[in-house]
């Protein structure tokens, strides 16, 4: 089907858009703004209801941060807006509880999932691939609708009386399943698999749309290899999350049925405040099978759209084409398929066979080789290169930074032997923070700060940036490396507090410097958030369609592209998009004709 | 859509679709793909379960009744009936899209309203097989306690029989395994839901059949589109019936 086809005709074709508010077709405000079908439009919806996310998520971190770093310190202002939680101006344990299981979900499903994907793949797919808009516009909006319905669920979860979940952000049962067990599993908890499921189908579409996109409507002459490896990285990131989140649902529909149906899918055996439950024969083990088939493939939805993000911005910024483009794609697609066999690297405490556990050692051990093949790709690519230090370029090297410090205490957690010792303490903690958490953050920012360009037709402060960046880089290592040093000495997650255990006294200090450092970087985010919102308005405006001289099909667009992307006829593709200072030539755009006597690559 | 293909001709250079088809029905596959995960994840589960239990009823004797034959022992025909029903509307539902291609609007109406009919019935026998479970009860030795109990979600009378122990004539058994009830009414639930759906997707087609929507768009793509997903609905319901019924 024609690319023309896909968008309502008469929109695009005849108008220049080069001119800004001159929309002489019949757009209001509501099919502008809220209800919009244009897939750059919709990318901006997810990215700033990702930052209001994003926002709420790491506020709560830093609640959670003043129990541990200041355990004997009263504030009553805390009292005073959150009541009875936080009782005495102490934050109450079943608060605390509730901070960390919303900021899990709210960082990993909120933010790193939809507010990530949902922004790069919605704003890059079409551009990258030279379409007018997504496959279908519509399921595109639904898409982004049904975000929002998962958002107010979710959202209302943290006003109910009881509280939202707080079984920690994987909901385990039995601890989920019993609404006796704790007053975090009440409503709370049915609100969080209500959202959840709604975000799946929130997911489906959307990445539904991604994978067909791709393939589809690829304009003339872009074939597979002449993508930009962001797109490749947001395919394998959409069917990864086509293939999971279908059984996460599975296992959320069997949890909601233990809750409220009476089944025992994951319950046996349990006595609760003396009363022995009628339920038998389940397995609450089946829980964690279902749900870490989602949870491992999850990460790399988290991480293989930075991934592609850093590989562009790199790129573009060491004018060099990115080095070994085919052995990136092949270490995608490799870390795409291993991720879906080496979920159960998560449950090595269970009590599994020893020996199925060194077959997922095997597993997630090979995970190293593509992604170390990635490393040194990005490593390559600036070595001996022009670099220009953007603020985009800025956090895509912070990106390979936290990158190889994360990657590495993976090979540690990923050996079952050392995995035992470090289960369920600040080593882990630390490991995901950095390899996914703080990374997958890198390459957002890296993302943000390179196309705000083409979102809003302005530049973001770059003082302001720069002073972003080395804050946050600074902090995210403050906060994590000593982490690892308490997890190595046995200090365990998700604890209340530490007052009682002689041996974690020696980390008093430490946790308040994590916990200094954990503000600050919360602070040096609202400057973000600032810099990001002043800029729409009073940024410095773009002057030329192609800022950064990148060779890619987005900057051969108006600066302030209508719907439709391309005023006349979508641009047809001679060559990939890594044709950086090739035959002495500082950029070579990919819509440029191969001429004779160009050198091959 | 030209039926020749020159040779050499390169599907993946862009511009086309490298598979020949439109957006939506690569959609469609890719969401069926998706959904077989959903199954997938459902059925393993009930596997699992069912592989850690000793004991698990024997499906011959859970459902040998049909309906009107009273308590003759009839293994396996009813759900056997309702499985031709339902490959049967997939045939139906086959000739439809295939009067589609014709652009046959008669056709396809008069198709659809035959795999609708198939759905329906389906769903009725759904309807009778579980009322008949659950409203049917059976003497179980419970906590020392003879009770009468129909099988449900939560609990069944599918369980080892107590030797010499009658109860009004009918020989008294221990509780089954609640697994059986949880997965048996979870998962042929979930299923049926799906059936629900493709009816109602069926009878939107119907609609837009009739009233000429397809006519003047000038295709029956949608048509096919939605056979596409109750073929799979089908295909489900052929492992629901090998893991609940047959083993």
């Amino acid at each position: 089907m024609s690319n023309e086809a896909v968008i309502q005709p008469g929109v695009v074709v005849h108008e220049a858009h080069e001119h800004v508010g001159g929309h002489h077709h019949r757009e209001t405000f509501i099919t502008k703004y809220i209800f919009s079908q244009d897939h750059k439009m919709i990318a901006k919806q997810f990215l700033i209801t990702g930052m209001v996310w994003a926002f709420i998520g790491g506020l709560m971190s830093v609640l959670f941060r003043i129990q541990l770093g200041y355990p004997e310190a009263t504030l009553p202002w805390l009292e005073d807006i959150f009541g009875h939680w936080a009782r005495g101006g102490k934050i109450s344990p079943e608060f605390y509880y509730a901070l960390g299981t919303m900021h899990g979900t709210i960082l990993i499903f909120f933010v790193l999932t939809a507010g990530l994907s949902g922004t790069f793949a919605n704003f890059l797919i079409p551009f990258q691939v030279g379409a007018r808009d997504m496959a279908s516009p519509f399921m595109n909006m639904l898409s982004y609708w049904f975000f929002v319905l998962a958002s107010i669920v979710m959202m209302s979860s943290l006003f109910v009386q009881t509280g939202p979940a707080a079984g920690g952000w994987t909901v385990y049962p039995p601890l989920s399943a019993l609404g006796d067990a704790s007053i975090g599993s009440k409503t709370g908890m049915d609100l969080w698999l209500i959202s959840m499921a709604l975000f799946v189908v929130s997911q489906l579409l959307g990445g539904l749309n991604y994978v067909s996109t791709i393939l589809n409507m690829r304009t003339r002459g872009m074939t597979m290899t002449r993508l930009p490896l962001t797109i490749w990285g947001l395919f394998f990131t959409a069917i990864l999350g086509l293939l999971s989140f279908p059984v996460l649902l599975s296992g959320f529909i069997l949890l909601l049925f233990d809750r409220h149906l009476g089944t025992s899918f994951y319950l046996s055996d349990i006595v609760i405040a003396g009363k022995i439950l009628p339920n038998e024969g389940g397995s609450a083990i089946l829980y964690q099978h279902l749900f870490w088939f989602l949870g491992h493939p999850e990460v790399y939805i988290i991480i293989l759209p930075t991934m592609g993000i850093v590989s562009e911005v790199m790129s573009i910024n060491a004018r060099k084409p990115i080095f070994g483009y085919m052995a990136m794609v092949a270490s995608l697609f490799a870390i795409a398929v291993l991720s879906f066999l080496v979920w159960a690297h998560h449950m090595f405490v269970t009590g599994m066979n020893p020996f199925l556990g060194s077959v997922f050692v095997l597993l997630t051990l090979l995970i190293a080789v593509p992604s170390s093949i990635k490393v040194f790709n990005w490593l390559t690519t600036l070595w001996r290169g022009n670099i220009r230090f953007t603020v985009g370029m800025l956090f895509s090297i912070g990106f390979v930074s936290t990158f190889i410090s994360g990657g590495l205490t993976g090979i540690w957690v990923g050996n079952s032997t050392i995995d035992i010792h470090v289960h369920d303490t600040y080593f882990n903690i630390a490991h995901f923070h950095i390899v996914m958490g703080v990374s997958a953050f890198m390459g957002m920012f890296a993302g943000v700060y390179h196309w705000f360009p083409k979102m809003y037709g302005r530049y973001m402060n770059n003082t302001l940036g720069y002073i972003h960046f080395w804050i946050t880089l600074v902090c995210a290592y403050v906060i994590f490396w000593p982490m690892h040093y308490e997890g190595l000495a046995g200090m365990p997650r998700r604890y209340y507090s530490y007052e009682n255990w002689e041996s974690f006294k020696q980390f008093v200090e430490l946790n308040r410097v994590i916990s200094f450092a954990a503000i600050l970087s919360f602070l040096v985010q609202l400057l973000f958030i600032f810099n990001f919102f002043y800029s729409i308005f009073k940024g410095r405006k773009v002057t030329t369609k192609n800022p950064w001289n990148a060779n890619t099909l987005e900057w051969t667009t108006p600066i302030r592209p209508g719907h439709g992307n391309w005023p006349g006829e979508i641009p047809e593709v001679h060559r990939w998009p890594y044709d950086y200072g090739k035959d002495g030539v500082d950029f070579i755009p990919q819509t440029e004709p191969v001429t004779k006597d160009e050198s091959k690559h | 859509m030209s039926t020749h293909i020159p040779a050499g001709y390169k599907w993946w250079a862009g511009g086309k679709s490298p598979y020949n088809v439109s957006y939506g029905k690569l959609m469609m596959w890719i969401f069926l793909l998706s959904d077989t995960f959903t199954f997938g994840a459902l059925l393993i589960s009930y596997g699992t379960i069912r592989v850690s239990h000793n004991y698990w009823p024997d499906p011959n004797h859970v459902f040998n009744t049909f309906p009107l034959m009273g308590d003759a022992n009839l293994p396996l025909a009813f759900v056997s009936l309702m499985t031709f029903i339902l490959i049967m509307s997939s045939v139906t539902m086959v000739l439809a899209v295939h009067e589609g291609h014709k652009r046959n609007k008669k056709g396809v109406a008069k198709w659809l309203l035959w795999t609708i009919l198939g759905g329906f019935l389906f769903l009725g026998c759904q309807a009778w097989e579980w009322t008949h479970l659950i409203t049917h009860t059976h003497p179980v030795l419970i906590d020392g306690q003879i009770q009468e109990i129909g099988a449900t979600i939560k609990q069944n009378h599918f369980g080892p029989i107590v030797p010499g122990l009658f109860h009004n004539g009918h020989q008294v058994t221990l509780p089954g395994p609640v697994g059986f009830g949880n997965s048996f009414f979870g998962i042929t639930g979930f299923h049926g839901f799906h059936v629900s759906i493709g009816v109602f997707l069926n009878i939107l087609m119907y609609i837009w059949t009739v009233n000429g929507r397809f006519a003047r768009l000038g295709h029956y793509e949608m048509v096919e589109k939605i056979g596409l997903y109750w073929h799979f609905v089908d295909l489900v319901w052929v492992f629901v019936f090998l893991c609940f019924y047959l083993i």
